[in-house]
């Protein structure tokens, strides 16, 4: 029963799995904790689909071949065939539930808030993003001209309280394999730790008006050590950055100055 | 002539005598004629064509412009139109693939067509009301080509319209209000559509056409009118509430004045997720009759496609927030689990369709060859949909071309099942068959055409890019795989000329079909073609699934009638 043993690998796979060495099937690592996980539940999907898929695939080239017409007479009229209609009821039940489990397994983990190391204010405008960094008196602005860049603890639980100040836009960075939208009257919060240093670039996902193509954003992950010296090299007095962090998104963008992003800043 | 029932109004004539000749409509009709006969026409054939023909010119228009956007993709830094008028074109092409033609063709204008054949009635329940359905439609795919010409353009919100994106403020000007006008008036035709659909199912049938013994597309039809009748609405309400919020000064979906514009995702998409089954299942239907036609086989497991359709139906009104797991504002779980589990039925529907052709007599006709490709690219298109079920997935996946890559291959399937529909009951319609070469060379190019434009848009959105950019200066990397995307899209386009070339030879030298060229199953093949004006002068007795099958082999016995009811019928009761 080859449909019956291509099913019940298919149930266990995205588990047994998610240790071995696969191809990527397209996907990023995740460069978090949670974004690793997520690779791995890709995988697992992957391979699920392929299987189930490729299986599928098979029959219906054998059907479409093995069976094109040979002559004029009519084949016997077989409709029903109850238990074998019932396997592929059953059995694709089974997968369902065993992705599933997979799934809520997985979410838990992307959608947990453990409590940070690190707090970042974000806000979204059109057509840039606002980054504040409570109780450290540092902003940083930027806009389709110029993109900003979060600099963030590797290794350190960050948590964004993410908003937006006109429409929706989407927090959506590739190499953490983690989007979430930025929407008006709503806080969205999320927490990640980034494992390995370096440079991811984010952008916006939901289309927000015009220069949606060109609201990017760079995330530079460095040593904790770097980003306390980030942060107290960057530091505004408390007044300039009340300000800077009350500014209006539409302050921002018709290029009211504050504190602007810099391409430097210092860290290695 | 016991197997011929005469009903009220009509004449019987006779079918063991002449059935392959034409039989021209006897009725009298007093009334207009010409133009005007057609512009006050309430036959549900005349409404079927219109619909059809203008969803199609429709097809061709979203079809053009998405050819726009590949060219525009073909550089990251292309400037072949601005910002703004990308932002509208991808707008514009959504829009009317969707509201103008995929619905519209599919529950209005082929449902229209063959439903009261396929059920053995003589009209729609409500004739008058489906040419009001017709001309709301016709109204507002009016609404929607004059925004092109509105100032400021049409409208640049997506197809999905996210508020407060498509506030005053954010999107003033006329486009985008003729976008809403259009919207009402195709959503109240599609309502009409679904009240006629239900009602003449329930109420029209033939005697002996019980529910079990209706053709797959009738049973997909009226589950698509009961979904119709239980989204629809809600987009409408939307609809007017946004229209409110632009021109009254509510602010429902505005943050100022306490309004919440995720409410505007949530109705929407409380249309838009059974929308999706709204499209899809009458080419189910269709390719469900395609299929055991060209395989000289009953459709296998009938009993369960029906299943599986109303299990569908019923887990789409409870998906609808899978298109929202990114706002952080939904039960993940409870939406992962239902979008996973309509997997299920789905796969049902690919086995039965694999399981109808198994051991069948397999016929390419051009119609079957589309509907074969329907159901790998449909196949593919499901696979990938599963992976969007799973919310960590969805995270890095949601708005970016993985997305896009996916529905276009479900509907690209659908635009392949159309064809499968469109050679397959073209026949009927006009009498005539479509040419088998150059609908052969349609199908190869529109296949291959829809694999080499979805598959490496999939793989550009594993990559990172997000939908709806219009350059993509920071990742040239993105560019083979946009080229590849847009070849595919050139030869989609090809195929489009293709059918254009075989409608222009088959109306040059036409190619007569015969009142039943495909030996099919159902009651539309038991009338002439085209059928007279009230469809039937006579019918057959049912007593299967395939009335006119039965009617035509009398040596089988009809499914359920057979010594094995239900299983295997392969001895002949009457010999």
């Amino acid at each position: 029963m080859t449909s019956r043993r291509a099913a019940l690998l298919a149930v266990i796979a995205p588990l047994v799995l998610a240790g071995c060495q696969l191809p990527t099937f397209g996907a990023n690592h995740g460069a978090t904790k949670g974004g690793t996980e997520s690779f791995k539940l890709w995988q697992g999907f992957s391979v699920t689909a392929i299987i189930i898929g490729g299986f599928t695939f098979l029959l219906i080239l054998w059907a479409a071949f093995r069976y094109r017409r040979r002559g004029d007479s009519i084949p016997r009229q077989t409709q029903y065939n109850i238990p074998l209609e019932l396997i592929y009821t059953i059995i694709p039940i089974l997968v369902v539930i065993g992705l599933f489990a997979a799934t809520v397994v997985v979410e838990n983990q992307v959608v947990s808030n453990p409590t940070p190391n690190a707090t970042v204010d974000v806000t979204a405008f059109q057509w840039g993003w606002k980054f504040v960094y409570p109780g450290q008196n540092v902003v940083v602005v930027g806009q389709t001209t110029q993109d900003p860049t979060m600099v963030l603890p590797v290794g350190e639980n960050v948590r964004i309280d993410l908003r937006s100040s006109d429409v929706v836009h989407g927090f959506y960075v590739p190499k953490l394999n983690f989007s979430r939208f930025a929407q008006p009257g709503l806080l969205n919060v999320f927490t990640f730790n980034i494992d390995q240093p370096g440079i991811y670039t984010g952008q916006c996902s939901q289309l927000c008006g015009l220069y949606h193509s060109l609201m990017y954003f760079q995330i530079k992950a460095v040593s904790p050590a770097a980003y306390q010296s980030w942060l107290s090299a960057n530091a505004l007095s408390p007044a300039q950055a009340a300000a800077a962090a009350a500014a209006t998104a539409s302050q921002a963008s018709s290029g009211i100055p504050v504190k602007p992003a810099q391409t430097n800043y210092g860290v290695k | 002539m016991t197997d011929l029932i005469e009903r009220p109004g009509t004449e019987s004539f006779d079918h063991h005598g002449g059935h392959d000749e034409v039989h021209h409509d006897n009725h009298d009709h007093h009334g207009p004629s010409g133009l005007l006969k057609w512009l006050t026409s309430t036959d549900h054939k005349v409404i079927g064509i219109n619909y059809t023909v203008t969803s199609v010119l429709m097809m061709v228009l979203g079809g053009a412009l998405a050819e726009v956007i590949r060219a525009q993709l073909v550089s990251p830094t292309s400037t072949l139109v601005s910002f703004a008028q990308y932002n509208q074109l991808f707008t514009m092409h959504g829009s009317i693939m969707i509201y103008l033609f995929a619905g519209p063709f599919a529950f209005a204008g082929l449902a229209n067509y063959l439903v009261p054949l396929q059920v053995g009635a003589p009209d729609m329940a409500f004739p008058r009301l489906n040419a009001l359905s017709y001309w709301l439609y016709l109204g507002g795919t009016i609404s929607m080509l004059l925004s092109f010409f509105a100032t400021g353009g049409p409208a640049a919100f997506g197809w999905v319209g996210y508020a407060p994106l498509t506030s005053a403020v954010n999107a003033p000007g006329v486009g985008p209000d003729l976008w809403i006008g259009a919207l009402m008036l195709t959503g109240f035709s599609a309502i009409f559509s679904g009240v006629n659909l239900v009602a003449t199912i329930f109420y029209l049938r033939a005697p002996g056409m019980t529910l079990f013994r209706m053709p797959i597309f009738t049973w997909n039809m009226l589950v698509t009118g009961i979904l119709i009748l239980l989204a629809f609405p809600v987009l409408t309400a939307a609809l007017v509430m946004l229209y409110c919020d632009r021109h009254f000064g509510t602010h429902i979906f505005e943050v100022q004045g306490g309004g919440v514009p995720l409410l505007w995702q949530h109705m929407f998409w409380f249309w838009g997720h059974p929308e999706v089954y709204i499209l899809a299942l009458p080419f189910f239907g269709m390719v469900s009759e395609v299929i055991p036609v060209f395989s000289k086989k009953p459709m296998f497991g009938y009993k369960g496609m029906v299943f599986a359709t109303l299990t569908i139906a019923a887990l789409s009104l409870g998906v609808w927030a899978h298109h929202m797991f990114t706002t952080g504002a939904v039960l993940l779980p409870f939406f992962s689990i239902m979008s996973l589990l309509i997997a299920v039925p789905t796969g049902i529907k690919i086995f039965n369709w694999i399981g109808t052709m198994w051991k069948g007599q397999v016929e390419y006709t051009s119609a079957m060859l589309f509907a074969v490709g329907f159901v790998i690219t449909f196949l593919i298109g499901g696979i990938t949909g599963i992976y969007l079920a799973s919310p960590p997935l969805d995270f890095f996946t949601h708005d970016t071309y993985f997305v896009v890559a996916h529905f276009h291959s479900v509907v690209m399937a659908l635009v392949i099942g159309a064809m499968a529909g469109i050679y397959f009951w073209g026949p009927k319609i006009t009498g005539y068959k479509l040419h088998e070469g150059w609908g052969k060379a349609q199908f190869w190019t529109l296949f291959i055409g829809t694999q080499l434009f979805t598959f490496p848009l999939y793989w550009v959105g594993l990559k990172g890019m997000p939908r709806r950019m219009a350059v993509y200066p920071n990742n040239p990397s993105w560019q083979a795989l946009n080229q590849w995307a847009t070849v595919g899209a050139i030869l989609i386009g090809i195929s489009t000329l293709l059918f254009v070339i075989n409608v222009l030879v088959s109306w040059r030298k036409p190619i007569p079909a015969g009142d039943n060229p495909w030996d099919a199953n159902s009651l539309e093949w038991f009338t002439t073609s085209p059928p007279p004006h009230h469809n039937f002068l006579s019918l057959p007795k049912i007593r299967s699934e395939r009335p006119t099958w039965d009617y035509n082999h009398p040596d089988y016995p009809a499914l359920g009638h057979g010594k094995h009811a239900g299983a295997e019928t392969q001895e002949k009761a009457n010999a």
